[in-house]
């Protein structure tokens, strides 16, 4: 996965431990020290950036498993640590001054003020902002960031403010917050019945589809719900974030990076995103003010998205 | 240990509102939290009308807070914040780490609501060091995080802890509003569709199980939560302050049930919960689970 990241062009690579200090807890992905090693040397060779995420909140008693992934992270050198829980960063600030910090978007700081608040006490120096500001609003935080920021350009679109969503826990017990999964797979069951194939999450109903239906992984807020008298996706359809057209405005805005997600994900799926957007970002470079988003590159993003849907989500102000 | 009144989470009308704090003066409440936190284009009540309010609730008696936005989008609503911790008198709950940046600078004392992340020991000890008076438990943690918590970070009184005991749990926040959405109105037009909905919009799946409540930009639990039953926990881990959050209907008799429970009267006439109310957070388990009603706790 990691290499599918670099061959294809990362500038960048996210990696976790194999445990719930990193919001992308799953059977099968992440790293034991070993491999961690191995990783970072292959990034390394290719001059690609290795991130260590260590974006959950702590537990009072495993903490040390937090301050081990930092302890950790500082013995292998890795680019920079990201997290998000004050606990973990004053233990990382503390302890290894020179370890270089980012604030994750489980942090959810969506202001000058709190992001003031992660540089003057932690000497945070880049933060990735949560999913819910539009495109003026992004430009003009960056325009008074005290620190770099880096956006979410691809990937699963989380509605909710990161950091901040107990849809998960209140239904499953397992929240991003606190275990580093969202709808985890363990709570899923599917159901076969004569009004169609049910998906069910920890025994509750999250969506029903009929013969012809494409049926999606039950995720909490993309289930069909009924509210006001209709039966409708109430909070959103299955959905991917796409922002390729916006990197112009990102760019001049002076985002410094755009996040693809891609730890839950295929090889095979990594290297197409990243490969897409590589493309894009160079072809950008190129021909600045005459940018135009690619048709094969919208296919090819388009066909390997959830629901093969696409949308700007909170960039665009009608989406809100 | 104290009762509070958290902030008022639904849009009510100006009427509806100063009713409800009148009523409040009279309310065996000692702390009341003013202020809009959810959605910064409900202003029934502007931030100055809200200290004058305070005032009258203070003087019947009441220890007042005045309690911010919870996410802010733009720097109108940094601006609505700044102007809550900027009030001169009251004591300000923040419910994001701008509002604790803003005290910070102002070297003010702390509160943080619900929607500020401590999730251990270490966290809270920073924050007293910045000037943390009162913490509010994020709403997912339970009883034995809690008590992990308090006795780690060994802060005895310096630091009061509060739990939100009573009422719809604040689950989510979102740039989009599923009020306006659910009347198929952008957000920027949204014809302030809230103060229909005093108690939220029911959203309920294909089984009539009543999942969440939207509540404009916010989304809140389907069921109520009760920790009635749990207040000698409560009081054996150190908490100080149990908060009620209002509710469009019953809050006086919820106010008062939990008043003579603070006071040792065991709540006999409910020894469950009712069908319609959850505690699983307490127990460690899933928000949405009844775990008071069950024979073993422990086997919820």
């Amino acid at each position: 996965m990691l290499r599918a990241a670099v061959d294809a062009g990362a500038d960048a690579v996210y990696i976790g431990l194999k445990d719930a200090t990193n919001a992308r807890h799953f059977a099968g992905l992440n790293f034991n020290d070993r491999q961690a090693r191995q990783s970072i040397a292959y990034a390394r060779d290719r001059k690609v950036k290795v991130f260590m995420a260590i974006n959950t909140y702590a537990q009072p008693d495993t903490m040390h498993r937090w301050h081990r992934a930092v302890d950790l992270s500082q013995e292998l050198g890795v680019d920079a640590v990201i997290a998000a829980d004050i606990g973990v960063l004053a233990y990382a600030a503390n302890k290894y001054p020179q370890l270089n910090l980012h604030l994750s978007v489980q942090g959810s700081a969506t202001s000058v003020k709190a992001l003031e608040f992660y540089a003057n006490e932690f000497g945070v120096r880049r933060a990735v902002l949560p999913r819910v500001l539009s495109l003026p609003q992004v430009k003009q935080l960056a325009a008074n960031s005290p620190i770099d920021l880096e956006v979410f350009g691809f990937g699963s679109l989380c509605i909710m403010a990161e950091g901040r969503c107990f849809l998960s826990s209140y239904v499953t017990g397992e929240s991003p917050n606190t275990f580093g999964a969202c709808s985890p797979a363990s709570a899923v069951r599917w159901e076969e019945t004569d009004s169609g194939r049910e998906s069910y999450l920890n025994g509750v109903l999250i969506d029903r589809f009929a013969a012809d239906e494409k049926a999606g992984y039950p995720t909490l807020c993309k289930g069909r719900f009924r509210a006001n008298g209709e039966q409708f996706h109430v909070l959103e359809e299955p959905t991917s974030l796409n922002t390729l057209q916006l990197i112009p405005e990102l760019d001049k805005a002076g985002i410094v990076a755009v996040k693809i997600e891609g730890r839950q994900r295929s090889p095979a799926y990594v290297s197409r995103v990243v490969k897409v957007w590589r493309e894009a970002l160079q072809d950008y470079r190129r021909t600045q003010s005459a940018f135009t988003v690619k048709r094969d590159w919208m296919d090819a993003l388009g066909s390997v998205s959830e629901g093969a849907q696409t949308t700007l989500g909170a960039y665009s102000k009608p989406w809100q | 240990m104290k009762l509070s009144a958290g902030p008022v989470l639904y849009y009510w009308s100006e009427h509806k509102l100063r009713e409800f704090y009148q009523q409040m003066a009279n309310l065996p409440v000692d702390i009341v939290y003013l202020g809009e936190t959810v959605c910064p284009k409900r202003r029934e009540i502007l931030p100055e009308q809200w200290v004058e309010l305070g005032r009258q609730l203070a003087a019947s008696g009441k220890e007042v807070v005045l309690s911010t936005l919870t996410l802010l989008e733009c720097r109108a609503d940094l601006a609505q914040v700044k102007k809550m911790v900027d009030n001169g008198e009251f004591l300000v709950e923040a419910n994001d780490m701008a509002g604790v940046q803003l005290l910070i600078d102002h070297k003010l004392p702390i509160i943080t609501g619900p929607a500020v992340n401590i999730y251990n020991h270490e966290t809270l000890q920073l924050l007293h060091c910045k000037g943390l008076v009162r913490w509010v438990m994020p709403v997912e943690l339970g009883r034995d995080s809690l008590a992990s918590i308090v006795r780690r970070a060994d802060l005895g009184d310096a630091v009061q802890t509060e739990v939100f005991a009573s009422g719809r749990i604040p689950l989510a926040y979102s740039a989009r509003c599923y009020t306006a959405r659910a009347y198929n109105l952008p957000k920027d037009n949204c014809q302030l569709k809230c103060l229909e909905h005093p108690g939220g919009m029911v959203m309920e799946n294909q089984q009539d199980q009543e999942l969440f409540v939207l509540n404009g930009i916010q989304t809140m639990s389907g069921y109520e939560y009760n920790l009635i039953h749990e207040l000698d926990t409560m009081r054996r881990i150190g908490v100080d302050v149990v908060r009620i959050s209002p509710e469009p209907e019953g809050f006086a008799q919820r106010v008062e049930a939990l008043r003579r429970a603070l006071d040792g009267e065991p709540p006999a006439a409910q020894a469950l919960l009712a069908s319609d109310q959850c505690d699983g957070y307490w127990f460690g388990r899933p928000g949405m689970e009844r775990c008071h009603a069950q024979q073993e706790v422990s086997a919820c």
